[in-house]
């Protein structure tokens, strides 16, 4: 059953070193705060799940929070490269991150599978592709009925996803509109889940076949408006493009990328989220 | 009058609009591929279905996305679904007709390169990696692919098979037991190509307006060959120039803004 708690509650009591963590969103309510209140903690030798690796990854691979990215595509979408990740995998700063890739058809039935409970997923691909070669972790079956050849990859079942969601209900069901991406497969994959919200009704005041995690699918809930900031919550605020611009040459310099996340992450708190929207609100 | 001036960026955005069919279904590749997918629907393909890989199918943004997920494409969609029904259904269950894409370094035969520059283990540049790109490549009943013509992007030989287009040439995707066509269209800043019908080796079919064999050969790292029967892209018409233009610029005030761009 959920428990509502502070979002630094919800982080200390799901999140340990070591952990297997989806923090997940695909290009849409990403848990920018979750994953910022990680870095304040201090948790260490994470292995971070995502199919899109943005931002945020960016930030706690640049902070030396990570040992091992499994991801499908790392980029920080339309305007380039992932400059923190890249300075760990080309030279070693902070630290080398171990990798394991898959395209995102392999990383949307891995999580699949998780949620299934099935040891693994299999699918029509990765053919004449080459991650097949550098990756161990990308084999394939042979369908017992018609004798074609299918790719398998495990399934994917984190410790802990974390997910941002418009809102919940008291009794801690979660509702996600907009684009839902991978999100209701990545909590019912994981053995725990912390989910942040916009807000907290007394009714959800949806329709029957809206998307929603029913309260006894989720570990706790976090109420943080904003939560998603410079991603968007759908019908809540819209995505601060103009901050993923930004992120190219903050991140392009170790020292002005440390000065921005103690500035912005190690400096701040949960509460600070609710301030970066309003402008973002009132444009809408 | 005379003839409307244009950028070579602006040609090749129109060329690549102009192969989309009304009636096709299109998994949209981000940036080059993306404007060039919405320019076909504000002008001879109002009907085209648009997807992209954040699960919204049948979209029609006013501006263009960043990402492939800003709200706009979920706001204009038909339906929006999960990312894993997308792959499943929609792109593994073959009801996609072309996917669209860029590439960031790419061979003769139409195979991408967009995970490193360099050795996988120790990349001399770490690329953002396939995304959707591996089973768009192989699951699209065919591939068009866009992107600016240099040297370091079209090589005689891509350092990772990110996507497989016609791999070693000829029947090579038969004999992977793959069935759809792949790569049939690269439409460059320079030129349109297409595959040879034998070899597969991406042949130049036509050259846009004012580029010569050279300037193709000249941006190009293998040696090209050109159609017997050389044709001249039509330049850009009045109404695709238009329609570009007022799309770039809506777009360019949305993202600086910081707004998504919903129309007031």
């Amino acid at each position: 059953m959920a428990h509502f708690m502070t979002l630094p509650e919800a982080v200390a009591q799901n999140l340990k070193a070591g952990d297997t963590v989806a923090f997940e969103g695909f290009t849409h309510l990403i848990p920018h705060a979750s994953a910022h209140e990680a870095i304040r903690q201090g948790i260490k030798d994470l292995t971070l799940v995502r199919m899109t690796p943005d931002v945020v990854y960016d930030q706690l691979i640049g902070m030396g929070a990570v040992r091992k990215l499994i991801f499908s595509y790392a980029g920080n979408p339309g305007v380039g490269l992932l400059r923190r990740l890249r300075d760990s995998v080309e030279n070693g700063w902070p630290n080398r991150i171990e990798i394991e890739e898959h395209s995102h058809a392999a990383m949307a039935n891995a999580y699949e599978a998780g949620a299934a409970g099935l040891p693994f997923a299999t699918f029509r691909g990765y053919k004449g592709a080459e991650l097949a070669r550098v990756n161990p972790n990308i084999k394939s079956v042979t369908c017992p009925f018609t004798g074609e050849e299918l790719a398998a990859v495990p399934a994917i079942r984190p410790d802990v996803t974390f997910i941002h969601a418009q809102k919940a209900d008291r009794k801690g069901n979660v509702l996600i509109e907009g684009i839902v991406g991978v999100q209701k497969e990545a909590v019912l994959a994981a053995k725990r889940s912390v989910v942040t919200v916009e807000e907290i009704v007394d009714d959800l005041d949806t329709h029957p076949n809206a998307c929603v995690l029913p309260g006894w699918t989720v570990t706790a809930i976090s109420l943080v408006p904003g939560g998603a900031h410079p991603s968007y919550a759908h019908g809540y605020y819209p995505r601060d493009n103009a901050s993923y611009i930004a992120w190219d040459k903050i991140a392009a310099d170790r020292d002005r990328f440390l000065a921005w996340m103690k500035d912005n992450v190690l400096d701040a708190t949960p509460e600070d989220f609710a301030d970066r929207i309003k402008h973002l609100r009132s444009a809408a | 009058m005379s003839e409307p001036d244009f950028t070579s960026d602006e040609m090749m955005t129109i060329a690549a609009s102009r192969a989309l069919k009304n009636s096709d279904v299109c998994f949209v590749g981000i940036g080059a591929p993306s404007a060039a997918c919405n320019v076909a629907r504000l002008t001879h393909a109002p009907d085209v279905t648009l997807i992209y890989e954040s699960g919204t199918i049948g979209t029609a943004p006013q501006v263009l996305p960043l990402s492939i997920g800003d709200g706009e494409l979920c706001d204009t969609a038909v339906t929006t679904v999960s990312v894993p029904e997308m792959f499943r259904y929609w792109l593994q269950g073959g009801r996609v007709t072309v996917g669209f894409l860029g590439a960031a370094q790419i061979d003769r035969f139409g195979n991408i390169n967009t995970t490193v520059i360099g050795d996988y283990d120790t990349p001399k540049t770490r690329l953002p990696g396939g995304g959707g790109a591996p089973e768009i490549a192989s699951s699209c009943g065919e591939i068009f692919i866009t992107l600016k013509q240099s040297k370091r992007a079209m090589v005689d030989k891509i350092d990772f098979f990110t996507s497989f287009g016609h791999g070693e040439g000829g029947d090579h995707r038969q004999r992977l037991g793959i069935s759809t066509k792949g790569p049939t269209l690269m439409v460059t800043d320079l030129a349109v190509w297409k595959p040879d019908p034998v070899t597969r080796e991406f042949t130049v079919v036509s050259l846009h307006p004012g580029v010569t064999r050279e300037m193709v050969q000249d941006n190009c790292g293998w040696t090209v060959r050109f159609a017997e029967d050389l044709a001249q892209t039509s330049r850009p018409s009045g109404v695709e120039l238009t329609t570009l233009r007022d799309l770039n610029a809506r777009t360019k005030a949305a993202h600086s803004g910081g707004k998504t761009g919903e129309a007031a």
